[in-house]
């Protein structure tokens, strides 16, 4: 796994409080409950502050799995 | 945090003043450098506001930044938030001040004029919201200020659209401060009375004196009246006020 894709994931699993058995790959949002709009907006600032960008509100209206998050970061400029 | 000794409520902060060349916008930003805020100021026109950001530097020193463009125009606004992120990393805060004023009587109420009034006033504070809110989520802390009038909160004949405007501003201060309360972001709002400004400079003399006999103060307000409570609000003097509309007026009763 990549340092990149480490942070990513440390961003989901602060902001969203996961064990450590999470599959990150079937997240999605509402899928669990700890992932509802309010730890939605904390989320995006984890992964904002983790990679020192700013997400533009389609960005963060498209956020809706850990796939989507994946593909959003990458257009960034962020490698994974 | 300003320590006491050295009397400046904001060192250290980055504020974003909207609508901020002229008026009371312009005032709450000189009045937010004077403090120790670096300050971004705004307005459609770009030569002013860059006018603006040169004066304000040479006045009080610190960073003041020129974030030209229309609050109605969603793409600009954004545009301003990505500005502030790569300057800054950072806002403290948001004073959501741009605003325009045209009257008509019902009857003669446009759709375009509502558009234009509604998107300046409402959309522009609300999309400006959104952005400064993102920025201060990060932190955990912030304070939002958003410059309804005592039109939104009493109401005016000539001035339903205007007023309407405003009063949404009141819903929006009161919504946004229970969303964000729990990140540490205040929310506040300030409805002043009849204030000193260019957008009275066209009202008759009978108007004028009109709206005097309504101020239990008996005089006009200032723009540094507004600026004051806008200080208050922005600083950590307010730091357990939130969802609050302070009005500014004199006691003003229309």
């Amino acid at each position: 796994m990549s340092e990149a894709e480490a942070k990513l994931r440390a961003a989901f699993s602060e902001s969203l409080g996961l064990p450590a058995d999470t599959q990150y790959e079937s997240l999605t949002y509402r899928g669990i409950k700890q992932w509802d709009s309010v730890a939605h907006m904390q989320l995006v600032a984890a992964i904002e502050a983790a990679f020192d960008l700013m997400l533009e509100t389609e960005d963060v209206i498209g956020m809706s799995s850990y796939g989507k998050a994946q593909e959003i970061v990458r257009k960034h400029g962020v490698a994974l | 945090m300003a320590s006491p000794s050295d009397g400046k409520l904001l060192a250290g902060r980055c504020a974003f003043v909207t609508g901020s060349t002229r008026g009371i916008g312009w005032e709450i930003a000189r009045t937010l450098a004077a403090h120790g805020a670096s300050v971004a100021l705004n307005g459609r026109d770009a030569d002013a506001v860059e006018a603006r950001a040169h004066e304000l530097t040479k006045e009080h020193g610190g960073q003041a930044l020129a974030l030209p463009g229309d609050v109605a125009d969603a793409a600009a606004v954004t545009r301003c938030y990505q500005t502030v992120f790569k300057t800054w990393k950072r806002l403290d805060v948001l004073v959501n001040n741009a605003g325009i004023l045209e009257d008509a009587l019902l009857g003669m109420i446009t759709p375009e004029l509502v558009d234009r009034v509604l998107g300046v006033n409402t959309k522009g504070a609300i999309l400006h919201l959104q952005g400064a809110a993102r920025l201060m989520t990060r932190a955990k802390a912030g304070s939002i200020i958003n410059l309804s009038s005592i039109i939104g909160t009493m109401g005016n004949e000539g001035q339903a659209v205007y007023g309407a405007s405003k009063a949404a501003l009141l819903g929006l201060t009161r919504s946004a401060a229970k969303e964000l309360a729990p990140v540490g972001i205040r929310v506040n709002a300030i409805a002043p009375g009849y204030i000193e400004t260019d957008m009275i400079k066209h009202l008759p003399a009978e108007v004028h004196a009109l709206r005097l006999s309504q101020i239990g103060m008996g005089r006009i307000g200032t723009p540094a009246d507004i600026a004051n409570v806008a200080l208050f609000l922005a600083s950590d003097l307010s730091a357990y006020v939130t969802g609050q509309v302070l009005g500014v007026d004199g006691g003003m009763r229309i």
